[in-house]
């Protein structure tokens, strides 16, 4: 018996290992995308931390980062674009890790922290704190409370006898919309100043963010995306239904669970450090997995996706109207919304019905 | 009605004399001993089963027959830990099944229910790879093990050359086959089947028969399954159990329980039964309302 | 299937009972809904921020010279059409949330994912910002032409390709057209105040301001509307059981989705359009009213088409009351009254599933 097995067959490769005794599948596609993925975010990072006020050649930015070259360009590359760079991969990541996880645990593709009240929670707060706070309060950490509040609210009132997944998206969807209302309502009694302000958060922006926001959604995401990776073992049974999963060992209240939390804390994580960024969380996940061929959205995939997006969008809205920081969530709302649209009616041809 | 008086003794490792062992598995231990006790099975406030006992021949196949509605799957569901009993239990060893890890309950009782669905775009090798769920590790996901079971599962169902088309491309009897598959890879040693001849034709449902045959015999598994062909319980059952209205009419060997009585009773189906030309099990003839012969407007007893 | 020649054998298979064809539907309690209807809109004129008892109400209503002039004027000039209003828009909102339901077979479904919201907002906006349109109500054609073109967008996205438009296809569509509209709104809202002034107050959601002018503008619409919305109710019930139990059943598949799809546009595009979107009030009733009346179109519309309007109108009632001298927006109410009901119906029983 050699050291290393391999078995070959159309889509997926198995390999063994005798020394250690690890062994698994390997999606050639799925790798592919990966590593086409991560590159592709790279350039585009660092072509975003080329661009700006004081342009940097893109071929400067590797030796920058690392501390070489010309000093002030070091600086520039390291403490004020690098962060924003940072932001939007992590934030990109964490959003679409999160919409993948809320699709597994509901069976629904439309089901995404942005539509069961997690974004919307956050949001409140957010507002909350620009219309009535009058600027005293730090905008991240009461983004991270009301996203945790809200989804805490959501578990709570779902809970009787265990959470089926249809019921926390019902329960999630009423949540959305109170929250979203109370948004309108504070919105119409802010002075125009102020509601302009908040709607420049409302839409998701990663302007002027420093490395205060890198810090705490770097240390979410390096817990959180191994974690959502390990938890990939309970979610290929749930794919195949409660009872069938119930059926193989998998213990789905627990999973659901742990899956939940996972999820609602990368969310929250995110949207405090850039305000909900649209589209990403539903978006990305179901790109990857329409990308990579597979029948659920693939955890790793749909983070560098999600960071793809959310990088180049930044790139883009800085492109399209130089002179104004324009939101990066209004480019990814359109960006993404074309790309599904181009996915949707290609896969229409190709007869598998979306 | 107790036609294996060796059942007393099912919690001694002793194997059971009638299943015959093979070199192969001499070494593996007897098939758990799973039972249910007083068991009361509700959906909400409506009361399905009540007061149930029953005792699931160690490496025997057992049949479930009943009418429509009769909770005969919701007694499957409930061995299966699927179903919390709002009263009673189900034993498995002689442990309340529903309090055992369920990854533990995996690996010794699989169960197939009615009618799974398959996401979209998943392959037959990957949703059968998934039944080998509770053997696998974090980081052994595909071990020499799951290889021989999955690619046993598929040989033995028929659908080897399939293993790469996508579940939902498939037409109904090759996709049940490949649920059948999946459940065959957990390589329990009781199975737990929720009819699973439902959209075969008849060669497929011989074949799955057969094959439940194959794992009872080869590797002394428990197989129990709900069946609807009456014909197909009595020719594939070792035990039969007719139940009605939530509660066990009858059960033993196949020709000491089915007979027109029975049948009368448990279908309100008026019959005759004469043995089987092939095996010499019961055979039923249900009469209907246009070929009794001269007898057929006279009303059945109830 | 019951007959008099059937032998014991075969009447101890069918249901003891009434037989099948002798249901009676829930006459009772859409008597019911009906007089607590009536009662609403009457406590809509009598309730505001002059007071006026309920017996003046009848009398002014019945007889306008009997009444004092004064009276007369705010019962005719003000709260009846204001009354009107909520109740054809409750009614239209109600209505086409059953048939997105019932169309798309996705309990999560509310008019909002045709994009007629999306298309709304948009409409405002490009009227205030793009075309400066300054008169108050003046912007109402541009919002109801954005939610038809959004809606006739997503119905023809949802159906290219094979198969026509299934479910799912029309799901993704409307998710992504309205992320891609609600981008362009926000790029307009930020880059335009007054824009952003006029949204905001739009966006809220009011029954206040339109006079019996437009009320009459938008009403061969809804008219349009509710006749096509009614007439598809048996071939909704058909197409419950799948799409290809429906054809079997002799329903062109197609035409009814077509059909039930105008119905939606019309009906939400013009309650979009003239109250701001409140849509969430099209997805909450349906579950109410499928708890009285089980998943029988027949009957699950018409008492759509009576709680919707008593919700809204009592979301209006409650506006003007909690925040007097000045009001909260109908929508916001109605998410707040609207939202424990429903997060309370989906704890208490399994909903039906769609």
């Amino acid at each position: 018996m050699s050291l290393l097995e391999l078995s070959r067959r159309p889509g997926r490769t198995t390999f063994r290992l005798s020394r250690p005794a690890v062994s698994g599948v390997l999606r050639p596609r799925l790798l592919l995308c990966c590593v086409g993925l991560a590159a592709l975010t790279v350039v585009v990072c660092c072509v975003g931390i080329a661009t700006g006020d004081y342009p940097i050649s893109p071929l400067r930015v590797v030796p920058a980062l690392v501390g070489a070259g010309d000093p002030g360009q070091v600086f520039i590359v390291r403490e004020l674009r690098l962060p924003r760079a940072l932001v939007a991969i992590l934030a990109g990541a964490a959003f679409a890790v999160s919409g993948g996880i809320f699709q597994t645990i509901t069976r629904n593709p439309l089901a995404s922290p942005d539509m069961i009240g997690i974004n919307a929670g956050a949001t409140t707060a957010v507002v909350a704190g620009i219309v009535l706070g009058g600027g005293g309060l730090r905008l991240p950490p009461l983004g991270l409370a009301g996203g945790l509040a809200a989804a805490g609210l959501i578990f709570l009132l779902a809970w009787r006898r265990g959470a089926t997944g249809y019921r926390i998206v019902l329960v999630g969807i009423a949540v959305a919309w109170m929250c979203t209302s109370a948004t309108d309502y504070l919105l119409t009694r802010a002075q125009l100043a102020e509601a302009q302000n908040a709607v420049g958060w409302l839409v998701g922006n990663l302007n002027g963010r420093g490395w205060e926001s890198v810090r705490p959604l770097g240390a979410a995401v390096a817990v959180l995306l191994p974690a959502a990776m390990l938890l990939g073992r309970w979610t290929r049974t749930l794919h195949l239904g409660d009872e069938v999963a119930r059926g193989l060992g998998t213990p789905v209240q627990l999973a659901r669970l742990c899956l939940l939390v996972v999820g609602v804390a990368l969310v929250a994580f995110a949207t405090a450090a850039t305000g909900p960024v649209l589209f990403v969380a539903l978006a990305a996940p179901q790109i990857a997995q329409r990308l990579a061929g597979l029948s659920a959205p693939p955890i790793l995939a749909a983070a560098l996706t999600g960071a793809l997006m959310v990088s180049a969008s930044d790139l883009l809205a800085r492109w399209i109207i130089p002179d104004v920081d324009l939101p990066v969530g209004v480019v990814t709302g359109a960006l993404g919304a074309a790309f599904l649209l181009w996915l949707l009616v290609r896969t229409n041809r190709a007869g598998s019905g979306g | 009605m107790t036609p294996h008086p060796t059942l007393a003794e099912t919690a001694s490792p002793a194997p059971d004399g009638s299943a015959p062992a093979t070199p192969a598995d001499s070494g593996t231990p007897a098939p758990p001993t799973l039972r249910a006790e007083r068991l009361r099975l509700t959906y909400g406030e409506r009361v399905v089963v009540d007061g149930l006992d029953l005792v699931v021949p160690p490496g025997k196949i057992s049949v479930i027959v009943g009418a429509n509605a009769c909770g005969k799957s919701t007694l499957l569901r409930a061995l299966a830990r699927l179903l919390n009993p709002a009263s009673g239990s189900v034993q498995l060893d002689g442990r309340a099944i529903h309090t055992l890890p369920t990854r533990q309950v995996a690996r010794q009782v699989g169960i197939l229910p009615q009618a799974p669905v398959a996401p979209e775009g998943l392959t037959v090798i990957d949703l059968v790879g998934r039944g080998r769920a509770p053997h696998q590790t974090w980081w052994r996901q595909w071990s020499a093990a799951d290889e021989a079971a999955v690619s046993a599962a598929l040989a033995a169902t028929g659908i080897t050359e399939l293993a790469d088309r996508p579940v939902d491309e498939l037409s109904g009897g090759q996709r049940q086959r490949a649920w059948i598959a999946m459940a065959v890879a957990q390589q329990t040693p009781v199975l737990l089947l929720d009819e699973p001849t439902t959209f075969l034709d008849l060669s497929h449902q011989i074949d799955v028969l057969d094959l439940v045959v194959d794992l009872n015999r080869r590797d002394g598994r428990t197989v129990v399954m709900v069946l609807h062909d009456l014909n197909q319980a009595c020719r594939y059952a070792d035990h039969v159990i007719a139940m009605k209205a939530g509660r066990i009419v009858a059960q033993g060997v196949p020709a000491e329980v089915i007979t027109a009585d029975l049948v009368a009773e448990v279908f309100d189906v008026r019959c005759t039964v004469t043995a089987d030309p092939l095996t010499g099990t019961p055979l039923v003839i249900p009469t209907g309302r246009h070929h009794g012969g001269p007898a057929a407007p006279s009303p059945a007893t109830d | 299937m019951t007959t008099d020649q059937a032998t014991p054998a075969v009447a101890g298979l069918s249901r003891p009972g009434r037989p099948p064809g002798a249901r009676r539907g829930p006459l009772g309690p859409l008597l019911l809904a009906t007089a607590l209807l009536i009662v609403l809109a009457l406590c809509s004129i009598a309730v505001g921020s002059r007071q006026i008892p309920l017996d003046e109400v009848v009398m002014a209503l019945v007889d306008r010279s009997a009444a004092d002039p004064q009276i007369a004027a705010i019962i005719w000039g003000v709260r009846l059409p204001r009354t009107l209003l909520g109740l054809l828009i409750g009614a239209a909102l109600g209505l086409s949330g059953a048939l997105m339901q019932g169309l798309t077979r996705n309990p999560l479904a509310d008019p909002g994912l045709l994009g007629v919201s999306a298309g709304g907002a948009l409409g405002v906006v490009v009227a205030v910002g793009g075309f400066g349109i300054g008169a108050l109500y003046g912007y109402i054609w541009f919002a109801f032409a954005g939610a038809l073109l959004a809606s006739v967008v997503v119905y023809l996205l949802g159906s290219l390709g094979r198969g026509g438009s299934t479910p799912v296809k029309v799901a993704l569509a409307g998710v992504a057209v309205t992320f891609l509209l609600n981008s362009l709104t926000n790029v307009v809202v930020l880059r335009d105040p007054q824009a952003l002034n006029r949204y905001r107050f739009w966006a809220a959601g009011s029954l206040a301001g339109p006079d019996g002018a437009t009320i009459l503008a938008v009403l061969p619409f809804l008219a349009v509307g509710v006749v096509l919305a009614l007439a598809t109710a048996p071939a909704l019930n058909s197409l419950a059981l799948g799409d290809d139990v429906a054809t079997a059943l002799g329903r062109r598949v197609g035409l009814v989705r077509l059909q039930g799809t105008l119905a939606v546009t019309l009906l939400a595009g013009a309650a979009v359009a003239v109250a701001g979107p409140i849509v969430f009030v099209g997805l909450v009733v349906p579950h109410v009213a499928r708890l009285i009346t089980g998943p029988n179109h027949r009957w699950l519309l018409p008492f759509t088409m009576v709680l919707a309007p008593a919700l809204l109108l009592l979301a209006d009632v409650v506006g003007r009351i909690v925040a007097r001298p000045s009001e909260v927006g109908v929508g916001i109410v109605a998410a707040f009254l609207g939202g424990p009901f429903f997060i309370a119906l989906v704890r208490r029983r399994r909903l039906a599933e769609l």
